[in-house]
């Protein structure tokens, strides 16, 4: 795939590599510097591995201070700054380009401080996303917002896409469990937003960077919210014949003042496929699948769930499912959690991640399976279905140019059709480059002018993750 | 006085593009009864949101509604209530304490990031906002957000404008995510703790599993003669009743509570949540957001320098409503010095406008914070006319 460009490389920068690179190695110890081609390779791209750039430089520094050295540097030189967490983003936000320097900040992966009396965790940025959790586990407690790659993405990247994951309908995506940051800014001055206290004062910065795609600064500390556990927590299948009955049931349960803490749907593909992985237990005679979470205590789930059990009923549900132990329950995440990999294992797929109303789920499946199959293509479908966030996976053979671009295409149809019901192009996956020329969709000129210009107040030469979310064309300075 | 009220949002951007070329000043009013937030207005004219009414989409199953901004908030709650809903964040009600009269809208809620006490639990006014229609200071029409509560696309305009009282643009519609009502609400209510027991407590209930969807603490002397310690459960009945007897069985050391059901309940928690208990005297008011156990702290330290003050806790102790003589700075100084070792910040709520114009209504930023907000207003309104001076003097 080549369908999205790049700015060209500036000649000037990598004709100046060597002083560059003699530059940064001043400014950080010799083995957070990494300049070989071997070395370099493995932050050549992300999670969208259909596009690589090798980067000039990598950086790992350890400390804010060598952060804010190497931003200021990059800044007086005008090198271009990639900020990556993990590499995880499925939407290219961390895929270099060969005249910027890449920032990892996956050495700075210490937990500074838990404090469980006010339900805060002090954390560097290179922590990953479920050491947070570990962290806190023993004592009951844990860090809401849980993405599929929660293993190995870092708080500092879901803190740059602003993540979510299964269990947001209740407790909300990655700004809503953020308190403080620790910033540096391109000029190397370092800011503290936030703390540990609710509601940081002035404009809401917070507000602001979180989902900020790396383009405001490096944010290399965080304070995040801690909560207790429920009680107890209890995935249950439900079985559907068809999507229709399984998004009415949906509304259904919504309607009768039920939040379930987390509602995942499945198509037949999906639960295909999945289940030849993970051997969750899921029903295979059906159209489509419901995970419904409930929390609390024993007698408080059986009582959620027989409300719950009713409305699906009307809605004709012909498999429930309950995990009888933690094992069945631990499995039955397993199948949803791994879905994309378990898709990986049998052809290669882009993932979307477009939000629409809820109400035009079933408009939106036909719609999305008619686009694939016009590009004689298929998709499997999982999503979070409280929320409308989608997640069709087109597969297609990436060895094949052609079914490439058409993979590609049928993806940008799908997000255009999510605009078009009155959603968004992106849930929680970020624009990054994949979403980019997409962005005039969604905003107009006014819109995106405005956006831009908050943007040029924190980088006003376009050096942070500059090729990102912005089209290329018609960027306004300030 | 001038004063523009646009009916539709061509009109608004018209009104705005009209001023900035002679760069007279708007002030922003939604139902003007919180009017007195901020520093006090410098501007000549109004621009007001009373034309632009009406609730524009309203979708029970997706948890979504959306209105103008002039809808009165009343509109939007009772909309909301006939299909069993409500809005999460329960949004004070600032006629109390400013004595005005008047109807509180949807926008002014937006614009001020106005919360309550389940705030604590399931988050502010930024946090349901998820879209946003507005005139910036070029008199343009900007959009952010939109009307699904996940949505990453972009910068996140929506949260930098609540919040922003008015200094950024000029909202003309905005979109919450809403939230089932429970089916019943009960109050547990512990008597005669100090300070940093009540806290104390509060922040054991805050972190066991019985989720408090609210949890205040109000010393004696306010409603009543003992000290009030007060956790508020909202869930299906036989949950309360279970988590109430958990609750009161793990803090046990703390006395046994009493069980406050129906219109009690409900009267003391309206007023914690509009900081009733200082309605209709002449003292300054401020607005402390700290980390939950250092509220006891702030309150022990600030009397010591100020001993008339008067307080109490929301949000577990991280919200301390304080309430001093109004001579003076206000308790300036000894507040944001009792607050310079602890963290958190103090931002002035109620107050005389001559006290308001001279001290820091909202607590200074530091040096790069400051320049970077100065951007940002800048970057919506390079003239200057939208709530000049609103915020921070000069900007």
């Amino acid at each position: 795939m080549s369908a999205i460009a790049f700015p060209a490389p500036d000649a000037g920068i990598l004709a100046r590599r060597d002083s560059i690179l003699a530059g940064l190695s001043r400014l950080v110890p010799p083995q957070a510097l990494i300049t070989s081609d071997d070395e370099r390779r493995p932050y050549e791209t992300d999670a969208l591995t259909a596009y690589r750039r090798l980067p000039l430089a990598v950086v790992l520094p350890s400390t804010t201070q060598e952060v804010a050295a190497v931003l200021r540097y990059c800044r007086d030189e005008g090198v271009p700054v990639i900020p990556r967490g993990s590499g995880t983003s499925l939407a290219g936000g961390a895929i270099p380009q060969e005249d910027a320097v890449v920032i990892g900040v996956s050495k700075m992966s210490r937990i500074l401080e838990i404090d469980y009396a006010n339900r805060v965790a002090r954390v560097q940025a290179g922590v990953t996303n479920l050491a947070v959790t570990g962290a806190v586990s023993a004592e009951g407690f844990f860090y809401a917002p849980d993405p599929s790659s929660q293993l190995a993405c870092s708080i500092g990247g879901n803190i740059g896409m602003n993540s979510g994951g299964a269990h947001c309908l209740k407790y909300g995506v990655t700004t809503n469990n953020v308190l403080g940051v620790t910033m540096v800014m391109l000029d190397g001055s370092v800011v503290e937003i936030g703390g540990s206290h609710l509601d940081a004062p002035g404009y809401d910065l917070l507000g602001l960077i979180n989902g900020s795609e790396g383009q405001l600064g490096i944010v290399t500390e965080a304070t995040v919210r801690i909560l207790r556990a429920a009680e107890g927590a209890r995935p249950v299948l439900f079985g559907f014949p068809t999507s229709e009955q399984a998004g009415a049931a949906v509304a259904a349960i919504i309607g009768a003042g039920i939040i379930p803490v987390a509602m995942e749907f499945m198509d037949k593909p999906a639960i295909e496929i999945c289940e030849a992985f993970a051997k969750a237990g899921y029903p295979m005679d059906c159209g489509a699948l419901l995970i419904i979470e409930v929390e609390g205590s024993d007698a408080e789930m059986d009582a959620q769930l027989a409300r719950i059990v009713a409305i699906a009923r009307e809605h004709g549900v012909t498999t429930v499912k309950e995990s009888k132990s933690a094992m069945e329950a631990a499995a039955i995440w397993k199948g949803r959690k791994s879905a994309f990999g378990a898709t990986g294992r049998i052809a290669d797929y882009i993932c979307m991640d477009g939000t629409i109303p809820t109400g035009q789920l079933p408009h939106v499946l036909r719609r999305m399976d008619e686009i694939v199959k016009g590009y004689g293509l298929r998709v499997a479908n999982v999503f979070h279905a409280g929320d409308g966030n989608l997640h069709p996976l087109i597969l297609y053979n990436c060895n094949d140019p052609v079914e490439a671009q058409k993979a590609e295409d049928a993806g940008m149809d799908i997000l255009k059709l999510c605009v078009e019901v009155g959603g968004c192009l992106t849930g929680e996956h970020g624009v990054g480059i994949e979403k980019r020329d997409l962005m005039t969709v969604q905003f107009n000129e006014a819109d995106l002018a405005q956006q831009m210009r908050v943007r040029a107040v924190f980088d006003r030469q376009w050096l942070l993750n500059p090729a990102k979310v912005f089209p290329l064309e018609g960027r306004v300075a300030a | 006085m001038t004063i523009h009220t646009p009916t539709t949002e061509a009109q608004a951007c018209a009104v705005v593009k009209s001023v900035v070329d002679n760069r007279v000043p708007l002030t922003l009013r939604g139902g003007g009864t919180r009017a007195g937030l901020g520093r006090p207005s410098q501007a000549a004219s109004t621009l007001s949101s009373a034309g632009l009414t009406g609730i524009t989409l309203y979708e029970p199953a997706e948890m979504v509604i959306a209105a103008r901004a002039g809808t009165p908030l009343e509109t939007v709650q009772e909309a909301l209530a006939e299909r069993g809903q409500m809005l999460p964040f329960e949004p004070m009600d600032h006629r109390p304490l400013f004595g005005t009269d008047g109807t509180p809208t949807i926008g002014a809620v937006a614009a001020c990031n106005i919360s309550g006490p389940r705030r604590i639990n399931a988050g502010a006014a930024r946090d349901s906002l998820i879209g946003i229609r507005m005139v910036n200071g070029r008199g343009e029409m900007v959009k952010s957000g939109g009307r699904v509560m996940k949505n990453v696309t972009g910068l996140d305009l929506v949260k930098l404008v609540c919040g922003s009282h008015g200094t950024l643009g000029f909202l003309t519609e905005v979109t919450f995510r809403v939230l089932p009502k429970p089916a019943e609400i009960a109050t547990l209510q512990w008597r005669g703790l100090s300070d940093v027991e009540g806290v104390a407590l509060l922040s054991r209930a805050l972190g066991s599993p019985f989720e408090p969807m609210a949890a205040a603490h109000l010393p004696a002397g306010l409603a009543g003669g003992e000290a009030l310690t007060l956790l508020r459960l909202e869930n299906f009945p036989d949950s309360i009743e279970y988590r109430s007897g958990e609750l009161a069985l793990q803090l046990g050391e703390y006395g046994v509570p009493d069980k406050l059901e129906g219109e009690h309940g409900a009267t003391l928690w309206r007023h914690i949540r509009d900081a009733a208990f200082f309605a209709g005297t002449e003292e300054a008011v401020w607005r402390l957001s700290l980390k939950p156990t250092d509220g006891p702290k702030a309150a022990s330290a600030i009397a010591r320098m100020l001993p008339d003050a008067r307080w109490f806790y929301d949000w577990g102790g991280g919200l301390v409503w304080l309430a001093v003589p109004a001579d003076g700075d206000a308790g300036a100084a000894p507040i944001r010095a009792a607050l310079k070792p602890l963290g958190g910040y103090a931002t002035l709520v109620r107050a005389p406008d001559a006290v308001r114009a001279s001290v820091d209504v909202f607590q200074p930023l530091s040096e790069p914070l400051m320049r970077v907000t100065a951007g940002i207003k800048k970057s919506f309104d390079p003239a200057g006319i939208l709530e000049p001076g609103r915020m921070y003097a000069g900007v």
